[in-house]
């Protein structure tokens, strides 16, 4: 049902976008590109590396390619896994190709992703297209993205594996977004994304709690089941202006619901300052607050207290907030050789997390000093991650 | 159906706009602010990529960003 209606959304505006084209001047691409990239999440009982080579050549003035290769690094484990007593050690090998071919005011896409872990195989092709209007003031993106996705389970330890496959999911994206140049000085986007799921959604590394008072901690775990389909939809709108000193700033909001009945906000303010032709400085903040699933609890009152039942933290009504900043440094302003100039860049962010409904039973239920906790009195859980990003990028 | 009520007016929005002839009112020699690599969007693809991709694989929100990449982020 879902789907259908997302399809009556775009045919129209794919119609206008066509009907809509002007052909004043054509579109170019960007300049070729190469980036190196090295990232470090650290928080909440994990520690994630990741590294990234990517690169973007253009063969003629109108077709490029884009090629990425990422790879993710993960040792330890979040507390919901931590609560079950089991240490993950992990690797996600991510490859993303993408070829765009600009004609007069339009520019297609189309990329294909597979990512690949040990318990999870994750392959996405991607299409849309961009047609510019009005001048050049309005720009009109559809998109369509198609995952498939095989889930696993590791039931061997993490340094002798052994990957059940438990079933496959599907997830279509579909996409439409509006910029458009407001003032000399002032530009705003929005998008609009229906993202349907259907297949195995549960998280196998999660799961419940129920009071049991046979049990000594006064509660036992059991399986996640979750329902089978997702629909959700997410509208963002995004602005950003030029200050009158060379400085940008920029704001964005996003509501998000889904039919699980998580209600989202986000809410970002990023600003810029260059210094010269040298540095590019920037500050970001970011708050984000949802509401949880329906069938999330914290603690069911007994085994199969209803359909379907979650204790993922992700499903619990909870809030965070990002404060970050970002140096980026021009090493050959002036270009040398084949390169028009280089660049190098840290980035530095800290998120607290914080959960309203979702309690820390790792450390809090079972202590030496023999005080313990009634289950669901527990501390509410939350903390903090540090993440930083360290980049090269070429430009040719 | 609110969202495809939303669709339908932008539809006629747009449809209005083009009958009315609007011209450009930020002409293509007024947009050097615009052009500034300080007003772009997402400077940087693969950053923005990783920390969409670090907020949905912790947040139950997803979608509406552009592409947080693949997998499961799960453990």
């Amino acid at each position: 049902m879902q789907m259908t209606r997302a399809h009556r959304l775009l045919v129209p505006l794919a119609v206008l976008a066509a009907l809509l084209a002007r052909t004043v001047g054509a579109d170019v691409l960007p300049d070729d590109r190469a980036d190196l990239f090295y990232s470090k999440y650290s928080g909440g009982g994990m520690d994630i590396t990741g590294e990234s080579v990517s690169a973007r050549k253009k063969f003629t003035e109108n077709f490029a390619l884009d090629y990425s290769y990422f790879v993710d690094k993960v040792s330890g484990a979040s507390v919901d896994v931590l609560s079950q007593a089991s240490v993950i050690k992990d690797e996600r090998k991510q490859n993303s190709v993408t070829a765009t071919f600009v004609h007069d005011k339009t520019t297609y896409t189309l990329s294909f992703s597979n990512s690949i872990e040990r318990d999870y195989v994750s392959n996405t092709p991607h299409a849309s297209l961009s047609q510019d209007m009005f001048g050049d003031l309005t720009t009109i993106t559809l998109g369509f993205g198609r995952t498939r996705d095989k889930v696993g389970e590791n039931d061997g330890t993490a340094f002798v594996p052994n990957v059940v496959w438990l079933g496959h999911a599907e997830s279509r994206s579909y996409e439409l977004g509006l910029s458009q140049i407001l003032t000399r000085n002032w530009i705003t986007s929005l998008e609009f994304n229906v993202i349907t799921d259907d297949g195995y959604l549960a998280n196998p590394y999660r799961s419940i709690r129920y009071l049991d008072p046979t049990a000594a901690k006064g509660y036992s775990l059991g399986s996640q089941i979750y329902p089978d389909t997702r629909t959700s939809t997410a509208v963002e709108l995004r602005t950003k202006y030029y200050l009158p000193y060379r400085a940008a700033a920029s704001l964005s909001y996003r509501y998000y619901r889904d039919t699980w009945a998580v209600v989202g906000n986000t809410f970002e303010f990023d600003y810029t300052q260059p210094i010269k032709n040298l540095w590019i400085l920037e500050g970001r903040f970011r708050y984000y607050q949802q509401t949880h699933a329906s069938f999330y609890s914290d603690l069911f009152p007994y085994v199969a207290a209803q359909n379907y039942e979650a204790r993922d933290k992700d499903l619990a009504a909870s809030n965070n907030y990002t404060i970050g900043a970002k140096a980026t440094y021009a090493f050959l302003p002036e270009g040398w050789k084949m390169f028009k100039r280089g660049t190098a860049t840290l980035d530095i962010s800290e998120i607290r997390f914080k959960y309203l409904d979702f309690r820390d039973i790792k450390d809090f239920n079972d202590t030496p000093a023999g005080g313990s906790y009634a289950p669901g009195d527990e501390p509410l859980y939350h903390f903090n991650a540090i993440i930083y990003q360290v980049y090269m990028s070429m430009f040719f | 159906m609110r969202s495809m009520r939303a669709a339908y007016v932008l539809s006629g929005v747009l449809l209005l706009s083009a009958c009315g002839g609007i011209q450009p009112w930020v002409k293509p020699y007024e947009r050097d602010r615009l052009a500034d690599p300080i007003m772009v969007w997402d400077r940087d693809a693969t950053s923005t990529e990783y920390i969409d991709h670090v907020y949905e694989s912790r947040e139950g929100s997803r979608g509406g960003t552009g592409s947080a990449g693949g997998g499961c982020g799960c453990n």
